[in-house]
């Protein structure tokens, strides 16, 4: 809000722009940190003795010859076998992606053009599934997956972040179907076309934003999820998220908490990358259920 | 659109959500019903030249039979629901005979672990929300009054602490919080007390658990505030500067009112994942000391002898009672709403 009428005096704005930096420091910094704190060796980044040597690299320069070291990402990705995380994130992330959004799209469609009144009430149904903690949701799951036998495999979990993930895409889509006209669809259905048709020609092109929004968030979700990965594959399918926690439990003691730590790192690098290029996505997709509803 | 084709269009979705979100909430409560096998015992009789002792030893076989036979354990009704770990109301009405003062009382049953779980869970609510709200409008003002070329890198730093996952977002903070980490080994220097730490107490694990929350949440609060800031007419406020309104009784009268269903609508969401907490739990090894309803589900589920099921279904659709309390006031005014409507 410029306003053309307010005069901000200097006080304000020198207050203001010294709380926006200390903000962002509090933002950003633990990041820069971690991101600074990977290349060095554990007595450094963990110092007991002094907290500078993270800075000077005392330890670094010591055990390795150079300010800066990759000896964590390196052990971490074949000795810790992080690259098998790494791969089974993928597989999971594309899986739940696509999935959920052929799914999604179908259901809110048919949401937003219903003038029926259970459309209303399958969106409040999404409202309260949208609420329940995902680890009561486990806690239903693990037992008759055991009875079942299909525990600790990739497609169950992709099976199951998908539904979980069915609330939030049905309701971010319903409210991006609601902003295309109906009549572009009305005119197309006059024209001849099945309500299949209308919506695969005439609704999906227009649609590509919201789809690109829907998606973001449910990779977001499949990538970031750690209680339904860690609980619901087993040690081998493990994603990236739940590798981390192993390597804090096991290695701790070992000192190898470093592996750890360059996991963090390499599991949020291409997160921060995507959403830096998709950043318009992510803040129209936290809105517009909000702003609009 | 005819129901016909809404059912086809829809039957996909709703396949998904019912098998995978309905049946597993009713599985839970089923499985809430039972409790695992006790282990099948038998007396042995053994014999020396001095004579025959008896020894009670587990019958493994018979047990795994019995586990084989009846792999969701035996039927306890609303046992679990009453036992030690949950609500513990034969604990409770103990405490009352036994304690003499009120205080008194109200520490024994916040030491039983489900009580303990549930006010770390609500006191996180309570101070997370309320916060997260507040810093996040401070946020979105401030940001507002930024230049608009400058804005776009300044909200991208701003949403990241948002969008990693809370146990890389916990893990990044403990490290540094830590006693041998940057702020940890900082604070002990100035405070002078060497022994100092995270861990050290109950009081300071909560409230950097706390500071987490808030670090955490208040991003979507500043996106959404955001957003909405963009969309408050002008002419009203311009009227009110030529009126000689103040800054703050600007955002107080004119402001607020407009974004205010907007703060409900972030209210609620962050109340629901306040409510869940669990994985910065994991990410400061804060077990010890602060634990939550869906911590308490998790580690019944990660048990290592016999996955206690009956257990962790029973925590569980407490936590779902407890989601249900509040979402209630939401329910019923969206119920009202639609009814006038109508």
């Amino acid at each position: 809000m410029e306003y053309g009428l307010d005069k901000r005096s200097n006080a304000l704005k020198t207050f203001n722009t010294t709380f926006i930096i200390i903000w962002l420091l509090i933002a950003c910094f633990p990041f820069i940190w971690t991101f600074w704190g990977s290349f060095k060796v554990r007595a450094d980044f963990f110092s007991r003795a002094d907290w500078w040597y993270a800075i000077s690299a005392f330890n670094t320069l010591l055990e390795t010859g150079g300010q800066f070291t990759s000896k964590a990402y390196s052990e971490a990705w074949t000795e810790g076998e992080f690259w098998r995380a790494s791969r089974n994130t993928i597989i999971v992330t594309v899986f739940v992606v696509s999935i959920s959004l052929f799914l999604g799209t179908l259901g809110a469609y048919a949401l937003s053009r219903s003038t029926e009144r259970y459309a209303f009430w399958i969106l409040i149904a999404a409202l309260i599934f949208r609420a329940m903690p995902h680890i009561t949701l486990v806690s239903g799951y693990l037992f008759p997956f055991f009875e079942l036998q299909i525990w600790g495999i990739l497609p169950t979990t992709i099976v199951v972040l998908v539904a979980i993930n069915q609330p939030f895409t049905l309701w971010l889509l319903y409210s991006f179907f609601k902003t295309v006209p109906k009549e572009l669809d009305e005119s197309a259905l006059i024209d001849g076309c099945s309500y299949f048709q209308a919506f695969r020609y005439i609704i999906m092109p227009v649609m590509w934003p919201g789809v690109i929004t829907a998606g973001l968030f449910s990779l977001m979700l499949a990538y970031n999820d750690f209680t339904v990965t860690a609980l619901l594959l087993n040690q081998e399918n493990h994603t990236m998220v739940p590798k981390i926690q192993s390597y804090l439990g096991t290695n701790q003691h070992e000192g190898n908490l470093m592996w750890a730590v360059s996991a963090v790192v390499s599991a949020t690098a291409p997160l921060f990358m995507l959403v830096m290029f998709f950043q318009r996505q992510v803040i129209s997709g936290l809105t517009t259920g909000a702003v609009k509803g | 659109m005819p129901n016909k084709t809404f059912f086809w269009f829809f039957l996909p979705t709703g396949l998904v959500m019912i098998l995978f979100i309905g049946l597993p909430i009713i599985s839970t409560g089923i499985q809430s019903f039972y409790a695992q096998h006790d282990q099948v015992v038998k007396e042995v009789k053994k014999c020396d030249p001095f004579g025959c002792t008896v020894s009670i030893v587990v019958d493994q076989e018979a047990t795994s039979i019995l586990r084989d036979e009846k792999p969701l354990g035996k039927f306890n009704g609303f046992g679990t629901y009453v036992d030690r770990n949950h609500l513990a109301i034969e604990q409770i009405s103990d405490f009352w005979k036994e304690t003499e003062t009120f205080g008194e009382f109200i520490n024994q049953v916040t030491n039983l672990p489900f009580y303990k779980a549930l006010l770390f869970t609500l006191t996180y609510c309570l101070f997370v929300t309320p916060n997260v709200l507040l810093l996040g409008f401070i946020i979105a003002l401030s940001l507002n009054a930024i230049s608009r070329k400058i804005r776009g890198p300044l909200i991208f730093g701003t949403i990241l602490p948002m969008i990693v996952t809370p146990l890389v977002g916990s893990l990044v903070l403990f490290w540094m919080i830590d006693a041998e980490g940057i702020i940890g080994a900082n604070l002990q220097l100035m405070m002078e007390d060497p022994y100092l730490s995270l861990k050290s107490s109950r009081t300071l694990t909560w409230i950097t658990i706390i500071i987490y929350g808030i670090w955490h949440h208040s991003p979507f609060a500043f996106v959404v505030f955001y957003a909405a800031l963009q969309t408050v007419p002008q002419e009203p406020v311009e009227a009110a500067i030529i009126d000689g309104a103040s800054r703050y009784q600007r955002i107080r009268h004119i402001v607020l009112p407009h974004i205010y269903p907007v703060v409900t609508f972030v209210a609620l969401i962050s109340l629901m994942d306040n409510f869940r907490v669990f994985e910065p739990i994991i990410g400061f090894s804060a077990e010890g000391s602060a634990q939550s309803l869906s911590w308490l589900i998790y580690d019944n589920l990660v048990n290592e002898e016999v996955i206690l099921f009956g257990s962790a279904a029973a925590t569980s659709m407490m936590t779902i009672i407890g989601i249900a309390i509040l979402l209630a006031p939401v329910l019923i005014r969206t119920w009202k709403e639609f009814r006038t409507a109508r």
